[in-house]
Order: structure tokens, then C-alpha cells, then sequence
């Protein structure tokens, strides 16, 4: 098979056309989220929060069927939900907010398939877990054309005290910046994509397209920009190519994807010059000082 | 597009006063019933030992700790005006900014989130730098610098700020004596252009020689003045014998309201 024949499954195919619009559309908003998540070494938060929305999206569900828009409120109040009483937890007793977090998440997740199992089946099980591409209809692709846009809007807002809330959240807070205002919104903003994302590749996995990207980009420049920039080309090109190989050998096409994801990861592990594996083992000449 | 205007502040920076204030965490007071005044224009140095409440004194000036009792007034300009260094700041060094655009971020008071740059300001960032003898390290990630240089510019950006007020919490800690010197000498210019200084130390050679007056405190006032008047034997030893540990038990002040 040529790579001609490989893309003519995009024009001959409405519903791999939809998907892989949709793809590439969460990978320009999901990468910045992805690239601020692993900054702020909020890497697993991401995963957690992918765990906590599943029951809000399962209630939705069970209300009222396959309804995007009733399972995404649903999504968004349990994921708000879960972030606003684990930082209540992390405020109000000795425990950190990795462990309140971990907590929540997971009877969060417990419930989630509780409430499922219910009233579904497992396949309901697991296309909710897992996503697939055939659940992108022209509803959903609106869906995450108007979420990616929020999120390309809300980090041109607050691009600049998002990044001093990383760098140097006390001094953000002794100039009057209003930094957990910024971690509520960027937290809302995650939790937008990870809904956005579930139906293509489930709510597990659609965490994948936001982390393994900007942690791909890492190995290959130090500059912020730049990151951001190539964790969108990585997502985009992780799609393509999972979803291709997904229609090709029959694969369910989250996984695909991020199974993609992690071939592009690997690859900038071994060879990505900004602290990639060859470039440390390969005595570098340095600068004479004086 | 109007050019940014200043905020007008009475000449001289602002000043600082501390009204009876104890302040503490958990109602054990680091601080008792402190009452000092810093005018505006002072350069002063807060001494004591260890436990002695230095940098809890900084904190309560710029409001992070409210005071149990009393008041803490800072008089000609916002609180979020002040400038503030603190003893440890958590500064994300991993995090891919250069510099120059951390630097940039003393500018806040003045874009804010959203304002756009200027050349002006990149050239107030450009001398910045340059006063604290960064010329060449624009482009420099912050985790190749040095301690020294990133006190230096850390202080960059405190000069940024444009702060009437400017509080330091042991800047010289690990500092070599070159560096503490070309520091210093930013300081004394801060003081020179009207603002008032100051900052917590340890080094009471620094202290006497280039801090006009002197805060002494031991969780309590123990003298306040010029600095020749308040660095003497006698006031050093009474300073020591104040700091007792940390008492889970002891009994509520007398003074405290009956809970």
C-alpha cells in the first residue's frame, strides 16, 4: 500500500474524515495543556482528572443516553467537583494534593462503573473507558471545534500569569496576581479537552494526547514556544498515523493513537537533542571558560 | 494608546509601622507585642538570632500573615507595591524561561497580565540587567546560573518593580563577598533614590557598616535606633537570652484576650 492509498481512507471514508478532523483539531488545544501540565509536574493530575470526570459522564449518560451535551455537563460538574474538594482537602488537613487527589479519583472512578454497569453493558463500559472513532458525528466534531477554541483563547488570556504561576507562583501572589484563580481556570480548561476528547479516544486515554506530545517536545527544545508549537505537530502527527493504522489492521483508535503517541515519544527519548539519551552519552565538547 | 502613567507616591518611598503586632502561626506568636517604625526613606537592618521572627516580620509587611493582635500599617503605597524577596523563593528553575523574560516580570505592576511590551521596556530590562552585571545572560536559561547569579538577578527584577517599599529576607546567604558587595551597592542606590529599604541580615559587619539604622528583635523588641547605638554588647546578649524553643504548652499571654 502507498501513502496515497493510505490517505484516500480520509476521502472516501465521512467518518475517518470526521475523526481525523477531530483529532487534529484536540491536538492544537489539547498540547499546551499537556505542555503546562508537565511544567508544573501536574502530569499524573491530568490522569486523575481523566478518572474523576467518568461518573458525572456516566450519570449523564444514564439520563439521557448517548447525549453529548448531557454527558459533557455531566463530566465538567464531576470533574470541578473532584479538583474543588481535593484543593479543600489539601487546604484544610495535612495531606498533599497528590495524595487528596489520588483519593478522590479513584472511588470517582468506582462509581463511574457503578452507575455504568447499572444500567449498561460492558461494551457501554468500554466505549466510554476507551472511545472510538465511529462516535464522531458532526455534533461532536462541533463539540470540540468550540472547546479547542476556548482553550486557544483562554491561554492567550493568561499565557503570562499561567507561566509565572509555575515559575514563581510567590512572587505572582506578592504583585497581586491572582494565581489560584489561574489554577481553577486552567484545571476548567483541562477538564473541557479531556470531555472533548473522550468520544474519540475515551476518557482514559484522551489524557494520552495531551502528555505524550509535550513530553515528546521536551527532548527537542528548551524554548516554550517551541514546545508548544511541536507537542501540536507530535499530536497531529500521532492521530494521522493512529488512525490510519486503527482502520488499517482493525485497531480500536484511542489506543492506536496513543500507541502512536508513544512511538514519536520514544524516538525523541533516544534521539531528541535537548537531553535525549544519545545526545548524554555522546561527550559533547564544551565552551573554553574565560 | 496613552503611555503608561505612575502612580503618584509622596516623595521619599512609603513607610512601614508596626502598632503593638503580635503575629504568629497557630496562636504561638513569633512576634510579641512589637511595636517599630520604619519611615519612609529608611534603610534599615532587622537583626536577630535564629527564631527571632525576622522573616515573619517581612511576611506580615506584605500581608501573607495577618498579625493575631495589633496592626501593621504601611502608609504611601499598595500593599502589591511592595517589593519582596523572600529568604527562599520557589522558583521553578527546570521551567524553560529565559532571563531576559523573567526578569520582565518585575514589570508587572505596570502590564499586568495582559499589557503588551514596549521598547521602552525592554530597554528598562536591558538596564536591569545591566546594573546588576548581567549584560550577556539575556538569553540564559535559569538553571545554568549560578546561586550568585541568580541572586543577581533576582534582584533585577526587584529593581523592576519600582517599589517605594523593598523588603529583602537574608539576600547575602549564599552570596560570595564580591557579589554581596555589588549587591550592597544596588541597595545603597535603591535607598538613594528615595525608597525605603529593608532587609533582614545576619552579618553584623555588613550591618554596620552600610545600614544606618538597625531593628534588634528576640520574638520581641529589643532595641530600635541607629545602628551604633543598637548593635552593642549588652543589647546582642539580651537579644540571645529571648529566644526560648517552641512551647506546645505554655500558657496563653496575659495580655491576650480570655478565649
Amino acid at each position: 500500500m502507498t501513502a496515497a492509498d493510505l490517505l484516500s481512507i480520509f476521502a472516501d471514508f465521512a467518518f475517518m474524515r470526521r475523526a481525523l478532523a477531530g483529532c487534529l483539531v484536540l491536538s492544537v488545544a489539547a498540547a499546551p495543556i499537556g505542555v503546562f501540565l508537565m511544567l508544573r509536574r501536574l502530569s499524573l493530575t491530568g490522569d486523575a482528572m481523566a478518572h474523576a470526570i467518568l461518573p458525572g459522564v456516566a450519570a449523564g449518560y444514564l439520563l439521557a443516553g448517548l447525549n453529548l451535551w448531557a454527558m459533557t455537563a455531566g463530566g465538567l460538574a464531576a470533574g470541578l467537583a473532584i479538583a474543588l474538594m481535593a484543593s479543600a482537602v489539601t487546604r484544610l488537613t495535612p495531606l498533599r494534593e497528590d495524595a487528596s487527589l489520588a483519593t478522590l479519583y479513584l472511588v470517582s472512578l468506582a462509581l463511574g462503573v457503578i452507575l455504568i454497569s447499572a444500567r449498561g453493558s460492558a461494551v457501554d463500559v468500554m466505549h466510554l473507558l476507551f472511545g472510538s472513532v465511529l462516535a464522531i458525528d458532526d455534533t461532536a466534531l462541533t463539540f470540540i471545534g468550540i472547546v479547542a477554541s476556548i482553550t486557544v483563547v483562554a491561554f492567550a488570556v493568561m499565557w503570562r500569569p499561567l507561566v509565572l504561576e509555575c515559575i514563581d507562583p510567590g512572587f505572582l501572589k506578592a504583585v497581586g496576581g491572582r494565581g489560584a484563580l489561574i489554577h481553577v481556570a486552567f484545571m476548567l480548561v483541562m477538564v473541557l479537552n479531556l470531555i472533548a476528547g473522550f468520544q474519540a479516544l475515551g476518557t482514559l486515554l484522551s489524557v494520552g494526547l495531551m502528555m505524550l506530545p509535550a513530553a515528546s517536545a521536551r527532548f527537542w527544545t528548551r524554548s516554550l514556544g517551541a514546545m508548544t508549537a511541536l507537542a501540536m505537530v507530535f499530536a497531529a502527527l500521532s492521530s494521522l498515523c493512529g488512525l490510519t493504522a486503527s482502520f488499517v489492521a482493525n485497531l480500536p483508535s484511542g489506543p492506536a493513537i496513543i500507541v502512536a503517541a508513544g512511538v514519536v515519544y520514544a524516538f525523541s527519548i533516544a534521539f531528541g537533542p535537548a537531553g535525549g539519551l544519545i545526545a548524554r552519552f555522546r561527550p559533547a565538547r564544551h565552551h573554553r571558560t574565560g | 494608546m496613552t503611555d503608561f502613567d505612575q502612580h503618584a507616591r509622596p516623595a521619599g518611598g512609603a513607610a512601614l509601622a508596626f502598632r503593638n503586632a503580635t503575629i504568629g502561626y497557630d496562636r504561638h506568636p513569633a512576634l510579641h507585642h512589637l511595636s517599630a517604625h520604619f519611615p519612609a526613606g529608611s534603610m534599615t537592618a532587622v537583626a536577630g538570632p535564629n527564631g527571632a521572627g525576622k522573616s515573619t516580620l517581612l511576611k506580615a509587611a506584605i500581608g501573607h500573615i495577618r498579625p493575631i493582635e495589633g496592626h501593621v500599617e504601611v502608609s504611601g503605597c499598595r500593599r502589591s507595591e511592595i517589593a519582596y524577596l523572600p529568604q527562599l523563593a520557589e522558583i521553578d528553575r527546570q521551567f524553560p524561561l529565559p532571563v531576559f523574560d523573567f526578569v520582565a516580570m518585575g514589570l508587572w505592576g505596570r502590564r499586568g497580565a495582559f499589557g503588551g511590551f514596549r521598547r521602552a521596556d525592554d530597554e528598562d530590562v536591558a538596564r536591569a540587567l545591566a546594573a546588576v552585571g548581567l549584560v550577556g545572560f539575556e538569553q540564559r536559561p535559569l538553571d545554568t546560573l549560578s546561586g550568585g547569579q541568580l541572586q543577581r538577578v533576582l534582584f533585577a527584577r526587584l529593581a523592576l518593580q519600582d517599589a517605594p517599599l523593598i523588603l529583602l529576607d537574608e539576600p547575602f546567604t549564599a552570596v560570595d563577598d564580591r557579589t554581596t558587595h555589588e549587591l550592597m551597592d544596588v541597595v545603597a542606590g535603591w535607598n538613594a533614590e528615595g525608597r525605603t529599604v529593608v532587609a533582614v541580615l545576619h552579618d553584623l559587619e555588613l550591618v554596620r557598616r552600610r545600614f544606618p539604622r538597625t531593628l534588634l528583635i528576640a520574638r520581641r523588641l529589643i532595641a530600635e535606633g541607629d545602628t551604633a547605638a543598637v548593635l552593642t554588647a549588652g543589647h546582642l546578649a539580651a537579644a540571645r537570652r529571648h529566644v526560648e524553643a517552641w512551647d506546645e504548652a505554655a500558657p496563653f499571654c496575659e495580655v491576650e484576650p480570655a478565649r
